[in-house]
């Protein structure tokens, strides 16, 4: 193809986006679109892979059936957005064992926030509220985003992912109101994962790059601060409800704007947690990799398996 | 038959979902791959799900305000009626496998046989379970010969486990004092009567997975005293912890 041909092409494509039409799979995209989806798509995946190790770690001490039952399911649904969007990725040509090496060698990334501790029961309602709260206000305007196997997928995972929000604030309005212990509990687990969660919508917009590209593509709608500042005012009641105190002292109504004013956010500790150096960072790939490698002699006997009972049929039928 | 007989036969039964369901519980998110993990979780939950039909009847008719999660957590060790077989630990995938079928072709026999029970309760919950627990068969069943039947180290894997755990299968079969009791009353299944078909699907489809009946002579048993293995005080621990932590509260 001449350059003038490709040149071509990525007009109409950008004007069929434009329209708001769906890219699909077999669509020819630019080597840009395709590239930067897998790298996006891949790290929602193994966001919500990684995700399943912090609050599985409360599985087995959940201090109810009703409560272990819920996790349990919850921490499954994780799994299976994962699972759709690894399928998601893969439909752009690049295979689930290449997104796993890319996770396990550091070569892609996961969201920061799964690199805190859960070390309380608390700490599993607050990543419901909060954590799944946060990820909502990212990810509904995906549902829309341009291509469309992701969009697709994203349509799923918001509804459960709301069900998640709603059991997590659940579980801190039972602790709020019961014992001062539990509502101690509470409080604390606010105090430890409001500002990660704060986080979770990326550097301030004067120091995000390829913003303007990603609205172009519809993967992006708002900007990083757009959003937070959207988490915020909708957090603020609802710990006012909870009658739990938020962890920042700068934070209060402005009349004028119509919207709460906040403190700053730790950028060191943001940097650190994303480079790699966060509380739980080493520990969370270990268990992936771990897993991953654990699993491999499983998985080769699956294979060699399904190769010998291919290889009777065919004996069979001649 | 008195509530405190029923209840101690109800234990027998419920106490082996909770464990084992807890077992499961352990691998969620660590499985060798997305489908397996959520395939395990699943029957984690059906297993829940059971404890907790078993355990509300329980605590009914225990009266005096008792919960499911008392049932659940509030024993001690020797008050836990799981056989010894459910309790072991999730040493490598070939264990999980194992541990599940040697159970599953027990736990559908005992169910199938339940759904006659003349307590409408027990009768209903085990019609309800049947489904659940022929797909777990299936799942365990399907693993073993996979991987019996798959490559040199998960045929030699999977022997292993299965080796292992042969011990722990006679005690499915024993009868305590509840369990003749609820037997009599027409409530409860006779388990002994069960044996001889159990061993011969067991070892059928272990024949199939091109795998080698154990010789064992020695059996283990004490689980249905509430005499376990070292393994339980760690699990107890780690499910209970919560509720001795912090008593008396609403979660
Ligand atoms: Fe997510
Ligand atoms: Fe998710
Ligand atoms: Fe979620």
């Amino acid at each position: 193809m001449s350059e003038a041909q490709i040149k071509n092409l990525e007009e109409m494509f950008e004007q069929r986006i434009a329209n708001d039409e769906k890219i699909e799979p077999k669509d020819w995209m630019p080597e840009k679109y395709r590239k930067t989806h897998i790298r996006q798509i891949s790290q929602h995946a193994h966001s919500e892979i990684i995700g399943m190790l912090p609050e599985g770690n409360w599985i087995s001490r959940a201090p109810s059936l009703r409560r272990k039952v819920a996790l349990l399911a919850k921490v499954q649904d994780e799994a299976g957005h994962g699972l759709y969007l690894y399928s998601a990725c893969e439909t752009l040509g690049i295979s689930r064992d290449e997104l796993y090496e890319q996770l396990h060698s550091g070569k892609a990334k996961y969201s920061s926030i799964f690199n805190y501790p859960t070390i309380t029961w608390a700490d599993i309602g607050a990543i419901g509220w909060l954590v799944d709260g946060a990820a909502i206000i990212n990810q509904v305007p995906l549902c829309n985003t341009s291509y469309g196997p992701y969009a697709r997928a994203m349509i799923r995972v918001c509804k459960e992912e709301s069900f998640h929000q709603r059991q997590g604030y659940e579980i801190m309005m039972t602790l709020a109101k019961g014992t001062p212990e539990q509502k101690e509990m509470a409080q604390d687990a606010l105090n430890r994962w409001w500002w990660p969660s704060m986080m979770m919508f990326g550097p301030t917009d004067d120091m995000s790059t390829h913003t303007e590209q990603s609205m172009k593509w519809k993967l992006k709608r708002k900007t990083n601060d757009e959003l937070r500042q959207q988490f915020v005012d909708q957090t603020v009641p609802q710990a006012d409800l909870l009658g739990l105190k938020m962890p920042d002292s700068d934070l209060k109504w402005n009349e004028e704007k119509g919207r709460y004013d906040f403190g700053e956010i730790d950028w060191d500790e943001f940097w650190q947690v994303v480079k790699g150096h966060g509380p739980c960072n080493k520990e969370r790939m270990a268990a992936r990799v771990n897993a991953w490698e654990e699993g491999e002699w499983v998985r080769d006997a699956a294979m060699e398996y399904a190769k010998k009972q291919e290889a009777k049929k065919l004996n069979k039928a001649v | 038959m008195e509530n405190k007989d029923l209840v101690q036969y109800i234990y027998g039964i419920a106490d082996n979902a909770l464990i084992l369901g807890q077992r499961l519980s352990e691998l969620c998110g660590h499985g060798p791959n997305l489908e397996t993990d959520i395939a395990l979780t699943n029957i984690s939950l059906d297993l829940f799900g059971q404890t907790r039909s078993y355990f509300q009847y329980a605590a009914q008719l225990l009266g005096e305000d008792k919960t499911e999660d008392d049932v659940a957590f509030l024993r001690t060790e020797r008050q836990y009626k799981n056989v010894l077989l459910v309790e072991q630990p999730n040493t490598n995938f070939a264990y999980t496998i194992a541990r599940q079928f040697l159970f599953d072709v027990f736990h559908l026999s005992l169910l199938e046989n339940l759904q006659n029970s003349s307590d409408a309760t027990l009768n209903a919950i085990a019609k309800k379970s049947i489904k659940e627990v022929s797909y777990h068969l299936r799942f365990s069943g399907d693993w073993v010969k996979r991987l019996g039947d798959g490559t040199e180290i998960s045929k030699q894997k999977i022997q292993e486990a299965v080796n292992a755990l042969w011990r722990y299968t006679d005690e499915l079969f024993h009868l305590t004092e509840a369990d003749k009791v609820a037997v009599e009353g027409r409530i409860g299944v006779d388990t002994s009567q069960l044996k001889d078909a159990y061993y011969e699907k067991v070892e059928e489809l272990l024949q199939e997975a091109t795998l080698t009946i154990p010789e064992e002579k020695y059996f283990q048993k004490g689980g249905k005293q509430g005499v376990h293995t070292e393994h339980m005080g760690y699990l107890l621990a780690d499910m209970q912890y919560m509720q001795r932590a912090y008593p008396n509260m609403k979660w």
